[in-house]
């Protein structure tokens, strides 16, 4: 019983953290071109969807995606399924709901070890 | 569901979804609303909600073979497919199709690079692959070649080449269709072709030699609805060992003329990658003085703008020079560049830019404090694919709660003078002040030379501002104002490069010669091979003959 227990609690873990590498990989791969931490690419202090959400929110949340506390799967969902202002949304061709749970994962330990 | 396809019934429709599903599995038919919405052109021009180009459904192949059951299906309902790659086409329609109602045939699943050679330079991919996926895997296996990126590289070279999309590096590889070396297809009646050597059996020249033997109709698809490419063959630039950039500006507004004689000179000897042109006096237009000359009735006045260039001690022109090559050719080439301009025109200043080893280093890609503020962006001048560019749509500081629409503007052919981009500065502005529409355009708007051989004067709403008006009656305001300049464009003999689906129609409409007998020929070939006009109808402005009555 305890031994089962044990190892539902092992394989949830790992399975998640396959979760939050694949949610890295593809953020890094699909997302991190807009909304990553480092400069714009011609002279911008910040890539495109970094730069828009710093406008956004101001001090009240962070403006890189990696730092946010607040973004499960369905908020994600909202916004590239029906795209936010200046960015268009996503096909489910490009971006699988899976792959969407994968980056809400990886958010989770992001934006923890980011702080 | 809210849309079906032209002239089916629901029950049809059905039968049809199912049909797919069977073909390509279910899962990759998409038919609800939710899944539906991010097919939508999410900067859509059209203005009522009614003739928004909506799909009715998506259905995404894997493979060759699903391609072909699927355009079976088509042809069975009578249903319109609209085929896309990576589907990032924004500013020129996104992944929406012409028709509303039309099925979108998303082929980002087939997503394979077959081959990508650094010795004979050449890449063959499937549509489904992005610029940045093809950087990524030259870059993983540290192979010597460059791609030529269009500005936003999520697109692919598949998709991008089929709209002649262009880059930013030398003049052949800038034009993508020029880059394009052999495709394949599926035509209307499931047949596969490909063109040049790939029809040869064998041959190992498909993407080095694009013409086989007889008719090349490899072109035909690009901006065309002839059948549904599933490989294509590019070029690739090898590696250069350096980068060089530098500046020349002009004193007078005729100067001009021969600056860019010269620099047609250097650019069809493939000295220089591509020349961006600007002007130093656009520093001026706060200036309400200044501003009234430069957006005078009529086009600037060369003796006024020169008077107020001579004041505020600034040239009327400038170009920036980009060099690939050794350090010692570009060195040779930028001088040899200052020789050529300098015998034409007395005052022209020269500026060194930077002089760098490629690769760059991070650091360098990024740099822009160079001896002089560049307009180019480094990264595109060095094929390295981004999105940086969103900046231009997006919430400024001074506009936080608006952004723009892209290019709600279109792109419009002259010929590489200073006497057309004169004419064009005072057409299109004198047009729009008609119209009472701000399209930006004033005596100092110049053209692109993305096209090695035409410049692109940009006759409309271009990217930036962050003043689009997306309200129903402010679209229809720029959409009608855009049509109708496109009619004053074709009077001087000036025609769009390529456009929206919305505006499809009205850019083949100044297309007219000898009574629009190049558009009969392609309508002839469209009924010939797709007797049932199930492949992106109104395509190119080329309807099939049910539609064309
Ligand atoms: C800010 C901004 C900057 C831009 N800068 C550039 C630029 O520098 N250069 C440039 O070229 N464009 C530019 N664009 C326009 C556009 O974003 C790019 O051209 C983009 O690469 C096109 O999308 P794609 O590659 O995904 O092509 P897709 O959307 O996949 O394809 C484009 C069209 O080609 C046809 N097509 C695609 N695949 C097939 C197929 N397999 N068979 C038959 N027909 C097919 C379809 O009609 C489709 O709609 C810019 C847009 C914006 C908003
Ligand atoms: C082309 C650039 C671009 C890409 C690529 C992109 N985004 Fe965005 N995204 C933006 C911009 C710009 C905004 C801000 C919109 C605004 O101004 O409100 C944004 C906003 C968002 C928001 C809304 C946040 C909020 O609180 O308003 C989410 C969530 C988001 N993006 C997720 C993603 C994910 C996940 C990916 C990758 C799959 C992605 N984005 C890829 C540009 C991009």
């Amino acid at each position: 019983m305890g031994l089962t227990l044990l190892a539902t609690t092992y394989t949830a873990y790992a399975q998640d953290s396959a979760a939050v590498a694949r949610g890295k990989a593809k953020f890094d791969h699909s997302c991190a071109p807009c909304h990553g931490k480092g400069a714009g690419d011609d002279g911008r202090e910040s890539l495109p969807g970094t730069y828009s959400l710093k406008i956004k929110y101001g001090e009240t949340l962070p403006a890189a995606l990696e730092d946010r506390t607040d973004l499960t799967s369905e908020v994600i969902s909202v916004f590239v399924r029906m795209g936010a202002w200046s960015m268009p949304p996503f096909r489910k061709t490009e971006l699988s709901d899976a792959e969407i749970d994968d980056i809400a994962a990886y958010f989770a330990v992001s934006s923890r070890a980011g702080n | 569901m809210a849309v079906l396809p032209p002239n089916t019934s629901e029950a049809d429709f059905n039968n049809a979804l199912q049909a797919f599903a069977a073909a390509v599995g279910d899962e990759w038919v998409f038919s609800s609303d939710e899944d539906l919405k991010p097919f939508r052109d999410h900067y859509s021009p059209v203005p009522l909600e009614e003739d928004e180009l909506l799909a009715s459904a998506a259905v995404a192949p894997a493979n060759v073979e699903e391609v072909q059951a699927v355009v079976k299906v088509a042809n069975q309902y009578l249903i319109p497919l609209y085929p896309i790659s990576t589907g990032k086409n924004f500013a020129y329609g996104g992944p929406a199709p012409n028709v509303r109602g039309s099925v979108v045939l998303d082929l980002k699943r087939m997503d394979r690079i077959i081959e990508v050679n650094e010795e004979r330079n050449f890449a063959l991919v499937e549509p489904g692959v992005s610029y940045m996926d093809l950087y990524t895997y030259i870059q993983e296996r540290g192979l010597k070649v460059w791609l030529d990126c269009p500005d936003p590289g999520w697109g692919s070279p598949v998709g991008n080449t089929l709209d002649r999309g262009i880059g930013y590096t030398l003049g052949f590889y800038r034009d993508h269709n020029a880059a394009q070396y052999g495709l394949e297809a599926v035509l209307a009646n499931g047949d596969v072709i490909r063109t040049g050597m790939g029809a040869l059996p064998g041959s190992d020249t498909w993407q080095e030699y694009k013409y086989g033997f007889g008719p090349d109709p490899a072109g035909m698809f690009s901006q065309g609805n002839y059948g549904i490419v599933t490989k294509m063959g590019i070029r690739l630039m090898p590696q250069p060992a350096h980068y060089r950039n530098g500046l020349v500006t002009v004193p007078l507004r005729e100067d001009l003329g021969p600056l860019v004689n010269s620099i047609n000179y250097l650019n069809d000897l493939n000295m220089i990658g591509d020349p961006w042109y600007g002007s130093p006096l656009r520093a001026l237009l706060d200036n309400a003085d200044f501003r009234a000359a430069a957006t005078r009735r009529g086009g600037g006045i060369a003796e006024e703008l020169n008077r107020f260039a001579r004041e505020a001690n600034l040239h009327s022109w400038q170009v920036e020079l980009q060099f690939y090559g050794s350090e010692r050719t570009t060195e040779a080439n930028w001088e040899y560049a200052q020789e050529v301009i300098s015998d034409r025109i007395p005052g022209a200043r020269f500026t060194a830019g930077e002089s760098l080893a490629i690769p760059l280093t991070p650091e360098q890609l990024h740099e822009t404090t160079g001896p002089y503020s560049s307009n180019m962006r480094r990264n595109i001048t060095q094929g390295v694919p981004g999105l940086g560019i969103w900046k231009n749509l997006g919430r400024t500081q001074s506009l936080p709660d608006t952004w723009a629409q892209g290019h709600l503007g279109l792109f419009a052919v002259l010929p590489r003078s200073a006497e057309s981009i004169f004419e064009a500065q005072q057409v299109f502005a004198d047009t729009m002040a008609d119209l009472n529409l701000d399209g930006g355009i004033n005596a100092l708007s110049l053209g692109v030379n993305w096209y090695q051989y035409a410049f692109l004067f940009s006759a409309g709403f271009s990217t930036g501002g962050g003043n689009a008006d997306n309200s129903p009656a402010g679209k229809k305001k720029i959409a009608d104002g855009l049509k109708a300049l496109l009619v004053v464009a074709g009077e001087h003999g000036w025609g769009e490069y390529r456009a929206a689906p919305y505006f499809q129609d009205a850019v083949s409409e100044q297309y007219s010669f000898n009574d629009y007998s190049l558009r009969r020929f392609n309508e002839t070939i469209k009924d010939a091979v797709d007797p049932n006009g199930i492949l992106a109808p109104g395509r190119g402005g080329i309807w099939p003959g049910k539609s064309r009555g």
